[in-house]
Formats: structure tokens, C-alpha cells, sequence
């Protein structure tokens, strides 16, 4: 019998002026999220149960990219993605384009374990919802007032460009260490965080599963999906690990990341801490990406290139530790 | 070295007792296409335009799934999907969802050069392609009165499979065996390299008969259906849920790498971790090599190199 252990992630990328009491709420939820999923796993719960049920308790806060709380498209409306994988037989489940959806990692469960299909999108996606009787709410439900003046900022910051990378240019609250502000997909860090979330958890039998859920890019165009339900970008589940990714959403499916995690260790032979070194090293050239993952003998990893991410982990033998720089 | 170029019409339950009138046409697709691509290399086209050029033949060839002539969604309805992918720098361009774009690759291709994104579907796709002054048309240009029948044959079929509320084994294929022995799995690809390496990979398909709506398939997913890198470009072909699972043309590239096996080596590796009679793929190797696996019955393909050799095939050939 194996050692159990779970990770859970917030986003990568984290404004380094964000205020100190932001960075005290987020590291409260992400313990509470690491409580609920240690409960589980204590209870027996598989690790497919115990990521759902993590990321459901994130998608329902409103303070990550996810669910309540999601980012906006450009015409100021939701559209909310996921996935989730089980490892032991790679099942997999994924939605895109939700608008209506109280937590799209279960309608995202239930692709996989009521359809015969492994991902289904808009209003196919929502048709599906309605006759699995899931709970449903309106759009305005997700939106938050938050997201409502961020999108304004990011409408503003876009409206500099001619290509939509912003060329570097000083603006206030950038670190004072930093010659150029941070940026993430061409906007600054103030404006634009990707904070999508993420569960990862191998149970006491060693089976591994993962979970990511969005709202996606702020001011995308309607109809855009990201790298969060795609299998192999944004989530990855084998025997061997399980896999969740944040931050670019382009530069995180041009490297198929989570599934480079698995294939490194499959491949290379390398572990757990060693295949995520190697992949953020390596494998994203100008992007700017995060991960959480574990491991079938109970480890558990992350990786960041940007600065800081959203992270918590825990294993049993009574580790535990939240984080966001 | 030298240029190198593959193509495919689907793999799947192709039985040997094809009736000329279904395999003819489709032979006859792929040989165009073939010399479509052909003349694209030699003329020096970037692989990015040749496999972009070949895929739209095939979309508009109404004998593949892909384009006109793509299977219909459960509701009677088409919802195209595609997706392009360039191995040098990487970039790379979906949409899923198109109902009235002539041609989705090309749509695929725009997304790629036009937006920062790499992903685009339904309704934000349709008013992305109006934007750019695509091809657009009634939907009803891409369906085929075969594919009616199929649809019919399909929902016939599944009649016994009522309630979408009862656990589904993904793996059994409920549309396997028609009444005219005509293979539902298709989706059309094309892969290329020119004499200097550079390598491009294109996949479009209409999905899976009598699919739910709003059902996405291996196509559109890096990694999955389409992959390219500095060493090989992948277009995979087959039961979408399987590709998906198995991150397959992303494994080709990465079993080369990472276990220093040729491409033929690597292709076929990829596609044996497959559940038999799910999947098949083209592949061309920076350095001109060619590989065209498949674990189904047959695979609609063609290939040719620069040194002269070409292929049509359907079902295994001594030469795989």
C-alpha cells in the first residue's frame, strides 16, 4: 500500500505588487482546498473523486480563474473550460464553452463517464448538462465585479497595440528590480493573472488523477479555448503521474506539457522532480507556464517559470505547504 | 535528405470486399492530391502551404470525411473540425464547430496567423471566418446524401442505446458494421517535409457519425491527432477517444527522441500501444523518411518521396 499525496494550484504568474492581504486569501483558500482533499484521501476516497471534489471547492470560491470568479471574454460574458483524468486507465473527460454550468469539472467527469465521448463543447455541452441534471445558473452568476474592471484594463492596455504583444514599455507597478513589466499573453501582470486551477492526487493504491478548470484568457475572443481542456496540454493522467498546468495558455499546448511530464518518465526514466525540472526547462522556450504533478509512489512536484504561483501540496506522511512565491 | 510527403483519407473498418464504386473515387482522391502536393514541393512551397493546399483538395473531394462530404452530428447537422501545426517554429492553428466554412483548414491556418491564440470554435469561429472573408456557405453544401444514410444507419443501430445516463465502454464500436460494409472512421490529413527540414502536418474531419452535438474528437488537440516538431510531423487518423488517450502524434516525436528510434520505428511503436483496430497515422521525418501505420483494417493513404518512390494503398501493402 502506497503514501498518499495532492497538490493544488491557483495559477501561475502572480503580480508581485499583489496586495498582501490578496496573497493571505488565496494561500487560506488553498489550504482549505488541501483540507478538503487530505480528508478525502484519509476517508479512502480514489483520487478521481478527491481532484473533482477539490476543484469543484475552487471553481465555487470566487477568487481564482475558475467557475464564480472566472475570467471574461471580450464581450464581458463566461465561457468556462475543463478537464479531468483518471491515470490507472487514462480515461478522460473535457468541456469547453460553458456558460450556464455551476462547476465544469463535474460536467467534465461526467463527459467521461456518461458519454461516449471524451469531450463536448458549447451548447452541445450545455445540452448535455441539462440531461444529466446538473446544477445550473445563470451567466451572471460567475461574473464578479473584479473581473468586470479587469477586463476594462485589459481592454485598455489592448488598445495600444498593433500586434497583440505589448513591446516592452515601463509602466508603475512593475517590480523595482525589473527593467521591463512583467507580462503574461502580451499583458502586464497587474492586468492580465491566469490564475486557473488545478487538483493532482495519487491515492493509497497509487492511482493518479488530475483536474484543471478555467475561465480562460481575460478579454478573449468568444469561442477561444485555451490549453485547460486539452488532454495532454493542460491536464495529463497515466499510471505513472498525474499532471495539471497553468499560465500561457498557447505556449503550455505548443509543448504538450502535462503530457511531457508522464512521457519524460516514461521515456527518460527520469522521477517525478527531475522530469518537471526538465520540462519547464526545456520544453517552453519564450512561454511562461507552471505545474503541479505527482507521482504513483507518492510524490509530489511543482515547477514555475513565471513568478510565483498559487500552490499548495501535502503527502501523508504529514508534509504540508502553501505557497505563492 | 529530399523533399517527402504523405496523405490520408481515414483508417478504419475498410472491408476487402470495398465495391469499386467506394474505392475507386477515393483512390483516384488521393492520387490528386498526391500530385496536388507533389507539384506544390517541387515548385518549393513551404510544407505549411502544401499541406494546407492538399487538405482543402481533400475537404472539397466529397468521398472523405472531411469538409463536403463530412458524417453528420446526431441531429442531422455537420460540425467540421480542423487543425495545422508547423514543426519548426512550432505554431499552430485549430477550430472545431464549423458548419459553414468551405474550408476549415484554412480557417485553422488563419487562427494560427491572425489571432494570438491557437484555438477557436462554433459560434466565435463562425464570426472569425466572416471576419476574415472566408469561404462561406449554406451548410447543407456539405452533406451527402451517403452520409444521410449513414447517419440513418448509425441511429438505427444505436437504438438499443437509449439513455446516455448509462455508463458507455468507449472502446466497443457500435458503428462498425453497416449494412454497405462502408467505414465510418475517417478524417483526412496530410504531412510534409521539403529538402531542408522544415516539416508541417495538417488534419480536418467532420467526426464520427451520429456524434452528439458539440462533441470534439482527436483532430483539433496538440498532440493528439495533429503534431509537429523539428523531427517529424503527425496527422493521426481513427477513433478519436483513443487518439485522445494516447497522445499519439505527440508520442511519435517523443518515442524518437527520447528512445532514438527512427521514424518508422516510432510510428509503429505508438500506434501498437493502440487498442487494435483504432487508429492509424502518416509521419515524414525531417530527413525525408516516411511511416503510414495503421491498426484497423485499412487506411485510405498515399505517399511519395523525392527519390522517386510513390504509393496508393488502402490495406496492408508489402511495403508498410
Amino acid at each position: 500500500m502506497g503514501a498518499w499525496a495532492i497538490a493544488v494550484h491557483g495559477g501561475a504568474g502572480v503580480d508581485p505588487n499583489l496586495p498582501k492581504e490578496r496573497q493571505e486569501e488565496a494561500k487560506r483558500l488553498l489550504t482549505r482546498c488541501l483540507d478538503i482533499g487530505i480528508s478525502a484521501l484519509r476517508s479512502n476516497l480514489p483520487a478521481i473523486d478527491v481532484v473533482e471534489l477539490v476543484v469543484r471547492e475552487l471553481e465555487t470560491d470566487p477568487l481564482f480563474n475558475s467557475g464564480r470568479g472566472s475570467a471574461l471574454t471580450e464581450k464581458g460574458t463566461v465561457e468556462m473550460e475543463a478537464s479531468i483524468m483518471d491515470g490507472p486507465k487514462r480515461r478522460c473527460g473535457a468541456v469547453s464553452g460553458l456558460t450556464t454550468v455551476k462547476n465544469p469539472v463535474s460536467l467534465a467527469r461526467l463527459v467521461m463517464e456518461k458519454s461516449p465521448h471524451s469531450y463536448l463543447a458549447f451548447s452541445g455541452a450545455e445540452e448535455f448538462a441539462k440531461k444529466q441534471g446538473v446544477e445550473m445558473v445563470d451567466n451572471e452568476y460567475f461574473i464578479t465585479e473584479d473581473n468586470v474592471g479587469m477586463l476594462k484594463l485589459a481592454k485598455e492596455a489592448n488598445s495600444i497595440l498593433f500586434d497583440y504583444r505589448i513591446p516592452a514599455v515601463g509602466t508603475c507597478g512593475a517590480g523595482a528590480a525589473m527593467d521591463s513589466p512583467l507580462q503574461m499573453n502580451g499583458l502586464p501582470i497587474s492586468v492580465y493573472a491566469p490564475e486557473t486551477v488545478g487538483c493532482v492526487v495519487v491515492d493509497k493504491q497509487g492511482r493518479c488523477a488530475a483536474a484543471t478548470s478555467t475561465g480562460g484568457l481575460m478579454n478573449k475572443m468568444s469561442g477561444r479555448i485555451g490549453d485547460s481542456p486539452l488532454i495532454g496540454s493542460g491536464t495529463y493522467a497515466s499510471e505513472l503521474c498525474g499532471v495539471s498546468c497553468t499560465g500561457e495558455g498557447e505556449a503550455i499546448i505548443r509543448s504538450t506539457l502535462a503530457r511531457e511530464v508522464s512521457a519524460v518518465m516514461e521515456y527518460k526514466g527520469l522521477n517525478l522532480h527531475e522530469s518537471v525540472d526538465y520540462v519547464i526547462k526545456n520544453r517552453l522556450d519564450e512561454g511562461k507556464a507552471g505545474l503541479i504533478a505527482v507521482s504513483k509512489d507518492g510524490e509530489v512536484a511543482c515547477g514555475f517559470n513565471t513568478t510565483g504561483m498559487f500552490r499548495g501540496c501535502a503527502t501523508e506522511d504529514g508534509f504540508m505547504e502553501v505557497g505563492v512565491w | 535528405m529530399g523533399w517527402a510527403i504523405s496523405v490520408h483519407g481515414g483508417a478504419g473498418d475498410i472491408p476487402l470486399s470495398l465495391p469499386p464504386e467506394k474505392r475507386l473515387p477515393r483512390e483516384a482522391g488521393l492520387r490528386r492530391c498526391l500530385d496536388v502536393g507533389i507539384a506544390a514541393l517541387k515548385a518549393h512551397n513551404h510544407p505549411l502551404d502544401v499541406v494546407e493546399l492538399v487538405v482543402r483538395e481533400l475537404e472539397n473531394n466529397p468521398h472523405f470525411n472531411a469538409g463536403k462530404g463530412s458524417v453528420l452530428t446526431t441531429s442531422g447537422t455537420v460540425e467540421m473540425e480542423a487543425c495545422i501545426m508547423d514543426g519548426k517554429t512550432m505554431k499552430c492553428g485549430a477550430v472545431s464547430g464549423v458548419s459553414t466554412v468551405v474550408n476549415a483548414i484554412s480557417l485553422a491556418r488563419l487562427v494560427m496567423d491572425k489571432t494570438p491564440h491557437i484555438y477557436l470554435a462554433f459560434d466565435g469561429a463562425e464570426a472569425f471566418a466572416r471576419e476574415q472573408g472566408l469561404e462561406t456557405v449554406e451548410m447543407s453544401h456539405f452533406i451527402t446524401p451517403e452520409n444521410i444514410e449513414r447517419l440513418k444507419q448509425a441511429q438505427e443501430a444505436d437504438r438499443v442505446q437509449l439513455d446516455y445516463t448509462q455508463p458507455i465502454q468507449k472502446e466497443v464500436p457500435k458503428d462498425a458494421a453497416l449494412a454497405d460494409g462502408d467505414s465510418q472512421i475517417g478524417t483526412v490529413g496530410c504531412v510534409a517535409v521539403d529538402n531542408e527540414g522544415n516539416l508541417a502536418t495538417a488534419t480536418s474531419t467532420g467526426g464520427i457519425v451520429n456524434k452528439m452535438v458539440g462533441r470534439i474528437g482527436d483532430t483539433p488537440i496538440i498532440g493528439a491527432g495533429t503534431y509537429a516538431n523539428h523531427l517529424c510531423a503527425v496527422s493521426a487518423t481513427g477513433r478519436g477517444e483513443a487518439i485522445i488517450r494516447g497522445t499519439i502524434a505527440r508520442d511519435v516525436a517523443a518515442v524518437m527522441e527520447f528512445k532514438g528510434l527512427s521514424l518508422k520505428e516510432a510510428a509503429a511503436y505508438v500506434i501498437d500501444q493502440v487498442p487494435r483496430g483504432n487508429a492509424g497515422l502518416v509521419a515524414v521525418s525531417s530527413t525525408g523518411e516516411v511511416a503510414m501505420p495503421f491498426n484497423t483494417t485499412g487506411m485510405f493513404r498515399a505517399c511519395a518521396t523525392e527519390d522517386g518512390y510513390s504509393e496508393i494503398a488502402i490495406w496492408d501493402s508489402p511495403t508498410k
